[in-house]
């Protein structure tokens, strides 16, 4: 029972009954939301990519940075596929292992700076946000990179099944299980909660706070890196506006997944529950007939309600150490 | 699409000949720099380098200053920045080119120079995009909004055999020009195609991902659905991706404005039997025909002037010295690989 009683307090759980209310709802209006073979495929596909951002926004915002970067580093690192397979014939894997190291030193370049320059990780991203795009521009420009220059078979990667499942879904799960043992059970995991709740006494203790500020930056910027190579296999167009925006969704999904934006607690597994539950909702709106404008109201909702109560929760956390304390 | 250092080259020939060429009036003292030029003199001056989109014009350009026997050269930025095209219309100025031929960054920002050019009697064609009206002469436009409202119509009742629910996916919900098609094929539509029912109109916003949701959208809320018109090249070309690996590729139509390359694809994997979008190469040839007329004195961009364009026809200059392409180049299994922008 007090198992039963812990689970339903978990954060996860909430965002999770919230996304199946959400689906059973559409379904039960539109059966085709979930029963069908486009259905249920999207449904585990479309927010397959947005689960690596967010995944790799929670360490980053779990350590009290943000990583508002990771739009313009899978433009980069989607651009940068298209052309490794025009320009050159190098085998897929070693496109997509080129593709992830890239967005791993885009993200180291933003976990130096955070780290080393000491300025709020807020302005350096935002910073770099800009810089990149404008490397993209600046690259790219009006060149379009369409679905004909791509191999058919990392094309066919990104829309085939394995066992029901798509194969850019099960990647991102693999993906969301080795981050959320990383974090639950390795030491730099529990490190990177430790740093996010209260940076000083993370120095006093003696944690090597800066390695580890990197290493949540290198980490988001991989994982942006590997959203942009499955981007390609997903779209198969790339333009200069690839990504455009989605560093705020993968915000709002971590938020909405109860990842506190000041650090410290939180998970992955929510912050993926959360980008399931944004991009559904995104999907399942224009189903139900609600228009274009109130669907970003819904969203915009939906944020500041779990920003809120996260508020409510601490609160409630607080006074009832005080309580205890007081006995 | 690698045409960036040669183009560049050109433009640094082009300065360097402009700035020899310029000393030497000055010295002997003319301003007449206009009787310089030749007979059909002309130089194209596209957005930017190194798009396809104007590689395919500057080829038609080409082609058709062979037929009349005129030179022809084609400069520009690398970028499509307001002001970056000043410099090159100077130069052409100077040259004494006797046309310039200029898709306009911006309406305003190029004024001033233009009119310069038009003052050392050097004639200005636009084309493809505008500057305000009394800095050029004629404006020979791709989009002549009812051509290409009624060939989408036309290309989806083919497709779907004149019958059934059919849906817009456009791109962003107020852009002017998508509106003003989808207020034309509406209009269409409902006067010479009573079986067809348009049921629904969504907007993409020129994004992948937006336009790829907005389509599985479609699909799942209207299961009648027979066809969707993407008047977009975003838009047309995500529905195709979206459809291609679909339960519903084959059974339901998409039509709408792309270019090849992008939708090379889905032609040949049959998602998409054919689409339109009018052919940057014959723009780029009638507009060297107009820059001829203007400069022989055939016409002078007033209304109800006609020129020939070789092999496309006769054309007359519309109110405000507009000329329109006509309609727009349908593309399917056929011809497509016979175009590359």
């Amino acid at each position: 029972m007090t198992r039963l009683a812990s689970l339903l307090k978990q954060r996860e759980t909430g965002i999770l009954v919230a996304f199946l209310l959400f689906l059973a709802v559409t379904t039960a209006i539109n059966p085709r939301f979930l029963f069908s073979s486009d259905g249920w495929r999207d449904l585990l596909l479309t927010p397959s990519i947005l689960v690596l951002l967010a995944v790799g926004q929670a360490m980053v915002i779990i350590t009290r940075s943000v990583d508002l970067s990771v739009g313009s580093i899978v433009a980069l690192t989607a651009y940068l596929t298209g052309r490794l397979f025009l320009d050159t014939g190098l085998p897929i894997a070693v496109v997509v292992v080129l593709a992830v190291l890239a967005g791993m030193v885009l993200g180291l370049i933003n976990g130096a700076l955070v780290a080393f320059a000491k300025v709020p990780a807020l302005v350096i991203t935002l910073g770099t946000l800009y810089a990149y795009r404008g490397i993209m521009l600046q690259w790219a420009g009006s060149d379009r990179i369409n679905a004909s220059d791509i191999p058919d078979a990392w094309l066919t990667f990104g829309t085939s099944s394995l066992l029901g499942i798509p194969l850019l879904a099960v990647v991102s799960l693999l993906v969301l299980a080795g981050v959320a043992w990383f974090m639950h059970n390795a030491r730099a995991g529990r490190e990177l909660y430790a740093i996010g709740s209260d940076p000083d006494a993370a120095v006093l203790y003696g944690l090597k706070v800066k390695s580890r500020v990197l290493l949540a930056f290198a980490a988001s910027g991989a994982l942006a890196g590997l959203a942009g190579v499955l981007y390609v296999s997903r779209y198969g167009t790339i333009s200069s506006g690839v990504g455009m925006g989605v560093e705020l969704e993968a915000v709002g999904a971590a938020v909405i997944g109860g990842v506190a934006i000041f650090g410290g607690s939180g998970t992955v597994l929510g912050a993926a529950i959360g980008a399931y539950l944004l991009t559904t909702i995104n999907r399942g709106l224009p189903i139900l007939g609600i228009e274009d404008f109130w669907q970003r109201a819904v969203v915009g909702l939906l944020i500041i309600a779990a920003i809120v109560l996260d508020k409510l929760l601490a609160d409630r956390q607080h006074r009832k150490l005080l309580a205890e304390r007081n006995q | 699409m690698k045409k960036f250092p040669s183009g560049r080259r050109t433009g640094l020939m082009a300065v360097a000949v402009t700035m020899a060429l310029s000393l030497g009036l000055s010295a002997c003292g003319s301003d007449d720099s206009g009787a310089s030029g030749g007979d059909a003199d002309i130089t194209f001056i596209p957005k930017n380098l190194g798009n396809p989109y104007f590689d395919a014009s500057n080829t038609g350009g080409q082609k058709a200053a062979k037929e009349f026997d005129g030179s022809f050269k084609q400069v520009g930025p690398t970028e499509a920045t307001p002001d970056s095209q000043v410099s090159f219309i100077n130069t052409a100025t100077q040259q004494g080119a006797g046309a310039i031929v200029i898709s306009a960054n911006d309406p305003k920002a190029i004024g001033d120079a233009l009119q310069e050019a038009r003052d050392a009697g050097t004639k200005v064609v636009t084309f493809d995009s505008d500057t305000d009206p009394e800095y050029r002469d004629v404006f020979v436009s791709q989009a002549d909004a009812e051509g290409i409202a009624a060939k989408q119509v036309e290309l989806i009742a083919k497709a779907i055999g004149d019958k059934g629910e059919v849906a817009i996916l456009s791109a962003a919900a107020n852009a002017t020009n998508q509106n003003e098609w989808i207020k034309l094929m509406e209009k269409d539509l409902a006067a010479n195609h009573p079986g067809i029912k348009l049921v629904d109109t969504v907007y993409g916003n020129d994004d992948d991902q937006t336009s790829f949701d907005k389509t599985a959208a479609l699909l799942q809320s209207h299961p009648n659905l027979k066809g969707i018109i993407s008047p977009t090249t975003v838009g047309i070309a995500a529905a195709a991706r979206y459809l291609s690996t679909s339960q519903y590729k084959g059974k339901v139509a998409l039509t709408g404005l792309g270019t090849p390359n992008q939708m090379r694809e889905y032609v040949k994997d049959g998602t998409v039997e054919s689409f339109a979008l009018w052919s940057p190469e014959d723009l780029g040839y009638l507009s060297a025909y107009a820059a001829d007329a203007l400069i022989s004195g055939d016409i002078t961009g007033e209304e109800g002037d006609t020129f020939e364009a070789g092999e496309l026809g006769e054309y007359t200059v519309g109110p405000d010295g507009l000329v329109g392409l006509g309609d727009p180049t349908e593309f399917n299994k056929g011809n497509i690989d016979d175009f590359d922008f």
